[in-house]
């Protein structure tokens, strides 16, 4: 017997958990200004998260899923992003689209039911959050081709979770990103849990990076909560499409601080040991360490910048508040580019209904 | 102006779509140096190269979910998807994505994107090439349905749908595709989507069908017409949005209305039709509206295709029920 084909993953470090180098550190990293600003972006995005929770456990706000404990990864991706690139991303990548410019008010009307949130200001050829599993996936790939068809410098990445790569979506995407050498960076966030079942339950595959390479394309993995370690890959990845080098898929390892959603109640199915020791090796405090032992950061910076999140936030929970539902019969908008005259009576009938019970309302 | 077969109006639409704009695109298994296994496809990779007529890995869903990706940053796909029975692992990315992708992003995204296969039964294949799945595609929000049943309609239809700003299913009657020829006007001409065509004007009856059945319910017009019977004769075209304007007048005109499918009776088209008829139409009816459809099976091999798929005889026995009801 020959050996026909044999492989090996890499994996990126730089910080250890407790902020401490353990590999030199890539050239954009030794700027303590780029490094603040990734500090900053992480520390927002928590903002963000735990307003959103409290918001939900208030009922202001639907059901949302936490990004608590991903932040490196969010803010790694979203700094490496050029504005025309395309971002396709799941529920749980609100601090991504935060760095693509997606205002945390559209978020919040996202959450909080209402599809203009969708409707970005800010990035307007990105998809919106897509909930189907994986399916996200195949868009990135369409998008990659009309790029690549185009001969255009940007790249499609495409954002997904541990328990995506099990999907058939997945694999056709990857197969047809390969075979055709798209711009598309696949971004794997391996969280350990997709809800209840375990990175292991979920595949046999030592690692998740490792699948790439069964589509022919380079695939890594990455400590994802050390954003250095993500932002450099990111970058790497994303010049390497640009210049026509084709796909790579990347894979941070993380760990899912919160509930999957806040309808979830992850105490039923993982122990609390296991949590309490992922909450050792998180991103936040692990870059905060690094940027205050090197005399980049202060308790004071600290303070004003959780107070210049803090207000950011809620301004942004208040301006969603402020925002009045839109008129009921706005459900066939957008329905097609025009009306068809076939679907005018129902139109007419849902507006009519909200009238009635308008009136009802006002005179009780 | 050349006789050309259905097949070959695709063939001539898609061409003309792509030579005039260079945003279409074609999309599918086998569909480049094969020109796809019917042949629609046929000599497009030759005039417009492998960038733009592209063949996919064997993926399904793929050719359909790279589709949205490609036509949310400005192409026109048109996917091809072999047969209809391999369409059905394409519904999650019609329905969750395709369908609503300008709804969810109140028209910032869009999907000017059209999925066209080849559909119905009657070409004595193997499993899962005779599917009937327009009232499961007819059910899907924000789409449209389109299912032609002639060369010329083929061709307009088919520029209409990819000129659309919306998603597209075009079925094509698989049964039709080389059944008959017409001439066929390679002007660049669209005929107009969601409305239905009436084939034959007549005051005493009115069919209702759509697909590969339009054949069988013209000839069973002119047996009637032979017998002194004016029969009006319908061609929905559109199945979603349905022009149930047209279709309510000629009742309205007959009194009498018999509807036509190939597929399946529960929750068919056919259904709809009856129940609009039912709804808005009942006071102009002077019989019972009767359904013509496949039974409620799988549609089984070749062997017993001739007993699955209705035909004249049962048209004829439906009108003819029809026309003595007091």
């Amino acid at each position: 017997m020959t050996t026909v084909a044999s492989f090996q993953i890499e994996y990126l470090q730089f910080l250890d958990p407790h902020g401490k180098v353990v590999a030199p550190l890539p050239a954009f990293a030794q700027d303590p200004a780029a490094l603040i600003a990734l500090y900053k972006a992480m520390v927002l995005m928590r903002t963000y998260d735990a307003k959103a929770i409290a918001l939900q456990r208030t009922g202001q706000l639907g059901t949302y899923a936490s990004l608590l404990g991903k932040e490196a990864v969010e803010a790694g991706v979203g700094a490496a992003m050029s504005k025309d690139d395309v971002l396709f991303c799941t529920y749980r990548e609100n601090g991504v689209q935060i760095m693509r410019g997606v205002t945390m008010r559209e978020l919040f009307l996202y959450w909080g039911g209402d599809e203009r949130g969708s409707d970005f200001a800010g990035p307007r050829r990105d998809f919106p959050i897509c909930i189907t599993i994986a399916s996200q996936c195949l868009h990135a790939v369409g998008v990659g081709y009309a790029i690549k068809l185009r001969r255009e410098p940007r790249v499609a990445v495409c954002m997904l979770g541990d328990g995506a790569t099990s999907k058939g979506d997945f694999y056709e995407s990857i197969n047809a990103a390969g075979a055709w050498r798209l711009p598309v960076v696949f971004v794997v966030t391996n969280n350990q849990w997709a809800i209840s079942v375990s990175r292991k339950t979920q595949t046999a595959a030592q690692t998740l990076a490792q699948k790439a390479l069964a589509a022919g394309f380079d695939g890594v993995q990455v400590d994802g909560n050390d954003v250095i370690a993500v932002h450099h890959a990111v970058r790497e990845t994303l010049a390497k499409a640009r210049s026509g080098g084709g796909p790579t898929l990347i894979e941070a390892v993380t760990y899912r601080l919160a509930d999957h959603t806040t309808a979830d109640d992850a105490s039923r199915y993982r122990p609390a040991e296991e949590v309490a020791a992922a909450w050792q090796r998180e991103p936040v405090l692990r870059l905060r360490h690094y940027l205050t032992d090197t005399g980049a950061w202060n308790k004071a910076h600290e303070e004003e910048l959780l107070r210049q999140c803090n207000d950011q936030v809620q301004a942004a929970a208040q301006a969603y508040l402020d925002t009045p539902a839109p008129a009921p019969d706005q459900m066939f908008d957008h329905l097609y580019a025009t009306l068809p005259a076939a679907y005018a009576a129902q139109r007419a009938a849902v507006h009519a209904s909200s009238q009635e019970v308008r009136a009802k309302i006002d005179k009780p | 102006m050349a006789q050309i077969a259905l097949v070959e109006a695709v063939n001539l639409a898609l061409a003309r779509a792509m030579a005039d704009d260079p945003d279409v695109v074609v999309l599918g298994q086998d569909v480049g140096r094969d020109g796809g296994v019917f042949r629609a496809t046929l000599g497009l990779l030759e005039k417009f190269g492998s960038e733009r007529v592209i063949d996919t890995p064997l993926a399904e869903n793929l050719i359909v979910g790279m589709s949205i990706g490609m036509a949310a940053e400005g192409l026109k796909p048109v996917a091809e998807i072999q047969f209809s029975g391999f369409s059905y692992t394409t519904i999650d990315q019609i329905l969750n994505h395709a369908g609503r992708m300008r709804h969810r992003t109140r028209g910032r995204l869009s999907c000017p994107l059209v999925v066209r296969t080849p559909c119905g039964a009657g070409i004595h294949p193997p499993e899962h090439h005779s599917e009937s799945p327009d009232a499961m595609f007819a059910h899907i929000p924000g789409i449209r349905v389109v299912y032609p049943s002639s060369p010329k309609r083929a061709y307009g239809l088919l520029l209409a749908a990819i000129r659309d700003p919306d998603p597209v299913v075009f079925l094509e009657p698989t049964r039709l595709y080389r059944l008959f020829k017409e001439e066929v006007n390679d002007n660049a001409e669209a005929l107009a989507l969601d409305v239905c065509f009436t084939l034959r004007e007549g005051s005493d009856i009115t069919l209702v069908t759509w697909g590969a059945m339009v054949y069988e319910t013209l000839q069973v017009a002119d047996e009637l017409s032979e017998q002194g019977i004016a029969a009006e004769v319908i061609d929905v075209a559109t199945l979603k949005p349905i022009d149930f304007d047209t279709i309510l007048a000629s009742v309205a005109k007959t009194g009498r209305c018999v509807v036509v499918t190939e597929a399946p009776r529960h929750c068919s088209i056919a259904s709809e039709i009856a129940a609009t008829l039912a709804e808005n139409g009942l006071l102009t009816l002077l019989a019972p509206v009767q359904r013509i459809t496949a039974p409620d099976v799988v549609v089984p091999l070749p062997r017993l295709e001739h007993h699955y798929l209705p035909g004249k005889r049962q048209i004829l026995a439906a009108v003819k029920k029809s026309l003595e009801f007091a």
